[in-house]
């Protein structure tokens, strides 16, 4: 693709004995605002701190805004901003100062510093809090600087690694508005999230990362239209036992027109259903009446991103989220960050 | 949120491309504002500088008030222990501020503020060293004219406007070369814990191993070999040179068990050493792209 901003071929990274990276293939559009979907351990981080020259893949091409990445570090620092998962912020310093120090590190002249900083404090809506200490900051004000920092020098790409984990309702729609006004003026934006909703809202194309590979890629509503179909969320009783709920999904996978059953078990074994169309579920009715078997509640819905990435791993997200938290090295990612 | 203005599309003025600009300035904005933050943090927390003043004084003090009754012929040419102690106080408080030059950096990797300074499209790493040396330096500065003002007048002589020159470039280059090395070691070890393990293991021996306390006619025979060999004893030297009137730097300032070492031998050394030492730290900086 000619004009792609960000082109990764075949990138792996590994460490130690995790393979963070395997083959892992991404073409993100100009101007597109693009979203990394997946679950904490997918890879996310990494590939984002392979694109902004943080981390050097062990094998693989790295082509950010026409240059390579790990030959021309410099140049293409020069044309991005990126905002870390971590807040990078220092407590002694007021948020103007950081601003300051952020504009002298990516060499702005003064004289367009100061609008500069006063044009993105008004659009962040940082008020007063820009001349008092970053340490006194709430988290998404400290969210809020840190994404003013990213967009200082006015970059043709922007990164942004989990820029709303853990943020309250406003502060996270802020970012959203100025994410959407970002495309709308032609600056390309790179955000992985874990949140299916966030990306879903917001991105034009998104790739779904497990595993260190890209597993699905387009814009959210083609991925759910590939999919097809009518999602039905069945429940006999509020919370079942497993093993009704494994008799009623036996009943309902005799049905014609069913494609596809899950039990829930995070969800008190309620039953994920795919049906080809409305028709079908009127018949489920009849089956499970047959069988004597009560409906406490019948849900109908459109297809999420959450069920395209059921597709593509036979797991829902949230379990691989479950999956991963367990097994997760705290004192390793550090020592992986601070690499 | 809503009433507040959309962002531009395009900056109103772009900054000029790289190649437009020269690198000296750019190398010179990127220092600068670093040292301003470090500076801007010396002032919010002048804990550092309070300290940093009073415990060289304290040593001057203390020091000087445990050996006032050392034996005549301890020192040569008869010259008194408070007026001996105070050039090895200033070299080692310059020491200590400059092995501790590497803390913030280990801080800043650690809470990812490195990763700011990584990302950005700096000319040169080296800005991140030479904040940290021009920030040391001025420290040190003060220190010294503190401990050289109370040296003075607890009666240990002045060295002149000409020796005080000496002192401050002898303290530069040791600065220079330590804060390098600290600056490595931070890039290097993989946490603060064991930086600080380094400092706290590096510091006193190398107090103890040098002439600040006791010349070498002093000292047993293996001692003398580590103190001629420590470069403490190189910024040591001259400095107390200085103090004793000995301007030139032809004369001798130390003999040393492997021959005699003139000032300017002193000088060659340190400078080699922070040159060296410098060298050696650039590819850590940038390391995260080899």
């Amino acid at each position: 693709m000619p004009d792609a901003v960000i082109e990764l071929q075949q990138l792996t990274k590994r460490y130690g004995p995790v393979e963070a990276l395997q083959s892992l293939d991404l073409s993100v559009p100009r101007g597109c605002l693009y979203g990394l979907l997946g679950p904490n351990g997918a890879g996310k981080t990494t590939a984002l701190r392979i694109i902004t020259t943080l981390l050097a893949p062990d094998s693989g091409r790295v082509i950010v805004a026409g240059h390579d990445a790990l030959k021309q570090p410099r140049q293409v620092r020069e044309l991005l901003g990126y905002v870390a998962q971590e807040v990078a912020i220092d407590k002694i310093l007021t948020g103007r100062e950081l601003l300051q120090l952020q504009g002298a590190l990516y060499h702005q002249p003064a004289r367009l510093l100061t609008p500069r900083i006063e044009e993105l404090v008004e659009r962040m809506g940082m008020g007063d809090w820009i001349d008092r200490r970053c340490g006194s900051y709430s988290g998404g004000m400290r969210r809020r600087l840190d994404l003013a920092c990213g967009l200082l020098h006015s970059p043709e790409l922007l990164v942004l690694d989990e820029p709303t984990v853990g943020l309250d309702i406003e502060s996270r729609a802020a970012i959203w508005q100025v994410l959407r006004e970002l495309r709308q003026a032609g600056t390309t934006v790179l955000l992985s999230s874990h949140y299916l909703e966030e990306v879903d809202a917001l991105a034009d194309r998104l790739a779904i990362i497990d595993g260190g590979r890209v597993i699905a890629e387009g814009s959210p509503s083609a991925l759910k239209e590939a999919l097809g179909g009518d999602r039905v969320t069945l429940r006999v009783r509020e919370f079942s036992d497993e093993r009704e709920a494994s008799r009623v999904s036996e009943v309902l996978q005799a049905c014609p027109g069913v494609r596809q059953v899950v039990v829930n078990r995070a969800q008190g074994h309620s039953l994920n259903l795919v049906v080809e169309h409305e028709g079908v579920i009127e018949q489920l009715r009849c089956q499970l009446d047959a069988a004597e078997l009560p409906v406490f509640s019948l849900a109908q819905s459109q297809a999420s991103l959450d069920d395209v990435y059921l597709q593509a791993t036979g797991r829902t997200l949230m379990d691989a989220e479950l999956a991963v938290a367990g097994s997760r090295d705290a004192k390793a990612e550090r020592k992986q960050a601070m690499r | 949120m809503t009433s507040a203005p959309t962002l531009t599309a395009q900056p109103p003025l772009p900054a000029l491309p790289a190649a437009n600009r020269s690198a000296l300035a750019d190398v010179t904005q990127e220092t600068l504002a670093l040292t301003r933050r470090l500076f801007l943090q010396l002032a919010r927390r002048p804990t550092t500088l309070v300290a940093g003043v009073l415990q060289p004084l304290i040593w001057l003090v203390l020091f000087g008030a445990l050996f006032a009754k050392a034996p005549e012929g301890l020192l040569p040419d008869g010259m008194s222990y408070g007026r001996f102690l105070g050039a090895g106080v200033i070299v080692f408080t310059a020491f200590s501020a400059a092995l501790n030059a590497g803390l913030p950096v280990m801080f800043d990797r650690e809470f990812g503020f490195l990763n700011r300074l990584l990302v950005a499209p700096l000319r040169s790493r080296s800005s991140i060293v030479l904040a940290s040396v021009l920030y040391i330096t001025s420290l040190s500065l003060v220190q010294s004219l503190a401990i050289m003002g109370t040296a003075a007048w607890l009666g240990y002589g002045w060295p002149g406007t000409a020796g005080l020159a000496l002192v401050l470039v002898t303290l530069l280059l040791l600065v220079f070369a330590v804060t390098a090395m600290s600056l490595g070691l931070a890039f290097a070890l993989p946490g603060h814990i064991e930086l600080i393990a380094v400092i706290f293991v590096a510091n006193l021996p190398l107090l103890f191993a040098s002439t600040a306390l006791a010349p070498i006619s002093f000292m047993p025979t293996w001692l003398g070999w580590l103190a001629a060999l420590n470069p403490l004893t190189f910024a040591i030297e001259p400095i107390r040179a200085a103090y004793a009137g000995h301007l030139s730097l032809g004369d001798v300032v130390l003999i040393a068990p492997y021959g005699e070492i003139t000032g300017a031998t002193c000088l060659g050394v340190l400078a080699l050493l922070a040159i060296g030492l410098f060298l050696l730290i650039r590819p850590l900086l940038d390391r995260k792209l080899s």
